[in-house]
């Protein structure tokens, strides 16, 4: 479970000596687009070295090869690939691609007897992957999905605004698709780095689409970020409250009741129940408890 | 010899016992000048120097309100030159690049001696390179203010950059073309030395509750320009947008939060860098958000505590110097933006200076060591690169006094064995907040307490040590060379440090 996916170029040192201390849920190293061609081969030894050193990352790590349409794919990926890496992310990510993508992770995991599946987080950045929403979602190795607007709008030939409004449905049809099969959803970055307030709202108004994560280009987006998808310290007590009264409920053998005037039934105890697994894993109940 | 720190320090000085020891001492002041005679106006300062006799072996006082648009020091040193006058004191408030013209004075011994509380630029640099021929003494702003009210520091003539001067003699920093704000940190030069002298470059009718009283002053000198007010300008003035800095600074208001330090009827002293802002923002928020007020806010000010003055959520700024020239204005126009002295500010002799009234710090430095004593005199050469100013003063008189660092700066720790000069001693130093924990003294056994409940990165000192040491390696040990060139006046006269010649 991650609210935030902060991407760092890897060809930039300083920013992998400090990945620990941004607070991201998730770091992306980056291979493709942050990294001009000429510094592909420093960035990818960079990167390598640095997996090698980490000591128990305090967040997961994933990297963005370059996308399998050249030899570049498979050499970030021979580079890279490790017992620490989480996940890799595919750009311009279609069905065929993920595919090939998961029979080259069966290769390196056998050869470098790394135990644990390495997931795949493909971007959904054309239109014919808009288009292939719901079979990509449901793919062997998919955790999540995520939304690549620059490129997406670029390729539809439509204007990217900070508003939005031209995002809309692929933005729906990932959080519905990634509901359906039980994975994460992650919202497109917010690229104005200095605009604070405009990433809040963007934030929220991913969050109320359905989307559960957001990538970061900058690190000082992360704090925003992630206390937008935390669930509120009101929201956990509401919660509360209503795990509390239904417990009292199923004593008495009742499926409705009434709380504070409204009317509880299985879905809003549902919903309670799955918010405070979120808010557990983020720490919140604990505070909750100390109070 | 060495002092209480284990520092080596000059024989025959008064070395460092603690930083509570002044308490054993009394207080001692010599006699206060006055002016029998009025005011005498001038329209050079050629005709000054006439009047004033100034000879070989003087000291001169001035101060550094205008800071880098400062000209006052360099019109005063280039008289000097052309007179041929030899073996002057330079007493500084602090001393600024583009004081830079006073490197051949010093390489000529126009100037021999140099005490100031902050120097940077090239005048450090050919100090550190051994050209000034006395000692150098580096005081703290409120030991300054002790210095010369005790007759330590004894100032022949003062030469007082004034951007208002009224018909009567009396100054002020509040009006003119080159208005600075509060001017402090001269109000002990002023009241003890033997000659004040104003300069100033805007006359007016009058001036109401001027700083400067006319009782004290003997000439005042019309000069051209005293300097460019846009030069006052302290540190950044923008928060900062490095995402290190701002992981520093939303720990330290984490720290502040857990210590119940923001709460009604509090008080905070920060700086101008880019993370003492971001503090500032941070805390604002939460007092905005919880209705909190601030009794006061002190040190040098800047527009961002305008700011929280005028939207109430301050009562009332202490301000011995404007950082900014929004600052200069809030002091010109509002009545709860006060000015005050250095002595008020930060003199340990003072009976409640404003530095024992704070509840909380917020202080910057160049190395800390294990001990938690704090450097920002010198960088890791021993180059002099800044000084005390405030620091040790209200790191001595804050109720929590707070380090915010990176812990690695350029590839260096920050945090060492020893650090290669002691500014401000540890035992007044409580928390060092470095973006990869939180390190609190030992000797605050009530903070370790509070903040080992909570879920924030405590670690020891050593941890932090360890780290940067883990990241960057063990830095080889540089040895400084053996041959003093000045030292460090810890704020009751006794000396802390000695500052060495650069290799």
């Amino acid at each position: 479970m991650h609210r935030s996916y902060l991407f760092i170029p890897g060809n930039h040192p300083a920013m992998l000596q400090n990945a620990d201390i941004f607070g991201a849920d998730a770091i992306i190293f980056d291979l493709e687009d942050a990294v001009s061609i000429n510094e592909k081969d420093s960035a990818r030894q960079l990167i390598k070295a640095f997996f090698e050193t980490l000591q128990k990352p305090k967040f997961s790590i994933y990297v963005r090869i370059n996308g399998l349409n050249s030899s570049l794919g498979s050499i970030d990926l021979n580079m890279v690939m490790n017992e620490i890496v989480e996940g890799i992310v595919l750009p311009k990510a279609t069905v065929s691609d993920i595919k090939m993508l998961s029979k080259l992770l069966d290769t390196f995991e056998n050869a470098r007897r790394i135990k644990k599946k390495t997931v795949i987080i493909p971007i959904i950045e054309t239109a014919k992957a808009v288009f292939e929403i719901g079979q990509i979602a449901q793919l062997p190795r998919v955790s999540a999905l995520l939304l690549g607007a620059e490129d997406l709008t670029g390729d539809m030939e439509i204007e990217r605004t900070k508003q939005g409004i031209e995002i809309e449905y692929p933005r729906a049809k990932i959080a519905f698709a990634c509901k359906a099969f039980e994975i994460e959803a992650i919202d497109t970055p917010f690229t104005d780095v200095t605009d604070d307030e405009g990433l809040e709202k963007d934030a929220l108004h991913a969050k109320s689409l359905g989307m559960n994560a957001k990538c970061a280009i900058h690190p000082n987006q992360i704090e925003i970020i992630n206390k937008t998808f935390t669930p509120t310290m009101v929201a956990i007590d509401e919660a509360l409250r209503i795990v509390k009264a239904d417990e009292e409920a199923q004593k008495v053998h009742r499926g409705v009741f009434s709380l504070n005037g409204k009317m509880v039934d299985k879905p809003v105890v549902d919903r309670a129940k799955k918010l405070l697994i979120k808010a557990k894993h983020f720490g919140m109940v604990e505070d909750i408890d100390e109070k | 010899m060495k002092n209480n720190l284990g520092r080596e320090i000059f024989e025959q000085v008064k070395p460092f016992a603690s930083s509570d020891a002044f308490n054993q001492e009394s207080r001692r002041l010599i006699a206060k000048k006055t002016t029998e005679e009025s005011v005498v106006f001038l329209k050079s300062i050629e005709e000054a120097f006439d009047l004033l006799k100034i000879k070989n072996g003087m000291t001169i006082s001035f101060h550094h309100h205008l800071r880098n648009g400062d000209k006052v020091i360099n019109l005063v040193a280039e008289t000097l030159k052309k007179r041929g006058i030899k073996d002057i004191t330079i007493a500084a408030s602090s001393l600024f690049p583009n004081n830079a013209p006073l490197v051949d004075l010093i390489k000529d011994q126009t100037i021999t001696g140099i005490v100031t509380n902050y120097i940077n630029g090239p005048i450090a640099k050919a100090i550190g390179e051994g050209y000034l021929k006395n000692p150098l003494i580096m005081d703290t702003h409120g030991g300054r203010a002790r210095a010369i009210e005790s007759g330590d520091l004894k100032i022949d003539i003062a030469f007082i950059a004034t951007p208002a001067v009224d018909r009567l003699g009396n100054g002020s920093g509040k009006f003119g073309p080159s208005a600075c704000g509060t001017i402090g940190y001269v109000i002990p030069d002023l009241m003890y030395a033997k000659k004040v002298v104003l300069m100033t470059d805007y006359m007016t009718e009058h001036i109401v509750e001027p700083e400067l009283a006319s009782e004290y002053v003997d000439y005042v000198v019309m000069i051209d320009k005293i300097g460019d007010s846009e030069g006052i300008v302290s540190g950044t003035t923008k928060v900062t947008r490095d995402p290190v800095g701002r992981k520093i600074a939303r720990d330290t208001v984490r720290v502040l939060d857990a210590l119940h330090l923001i709460k009604d009827g509090f008080s905070m002293q920060t700086g101008a860098g880019g993370v003492s802002l971001a503090v500032v923002e941070y805390v604002k928020n939460i007092m905005i958000q919880s209705e909190i007020k601030a009794r006061f806010a002190s040190g040098g000010i800047t527009g961002q505590y305008v700011d929280m003055l005028e939207n109430n959520l301050v009562d009332t700024l202490y301000d011995v110097q404007c950082f900014d020239l929004k600052a200069a204005r809030s002091y010109r126009e509002n009545r709860r933006h006060i000015a005050i002295s250095a002595s008020e500010y930060g003199n340990p002799f003072e009976i409640k200076p404003i530095v024992n009234d704070l509840d909380f710090v917020i202080l910057g430095a160049t190395e800390v060591d294990l001990d938690f004593n704090v450097n920002v005199t010198t960088d890791s050469l021993g180059q002099i690169i800044g000084g005390s100013g405030g620091h040790s003063d209200t790191a001595h008189g804050a109720k929590v006094t707070m380090i915010v660092t990176n812990l690695l700066k350029a590839r260096l720790p920050i945090i060492k064995e020893k650090v290669t000069c002691v500014t401000t001693p540890g035992e007044d130093i409580d928390i060092i907040v470095t973006e990869r924990g939180i390190a609190i003294n030992p000797l605050r056994t009530d903070l370790i307490d509070t903040l080992s409940k909570t879920k924030l990165p405590i670690v020891t000192i050593e941890d932090l040590m360890k780290t940067a040491h883990h990241i960057a390696g063990v830095p080889n040990h540089y040895e400084l060379s053996h041959q003093p060139i000045g030292y460090v006046r810890y704020r009751d006269g006794s000396i802390i440090d000695t500052l060495y010649k650069i290799k």
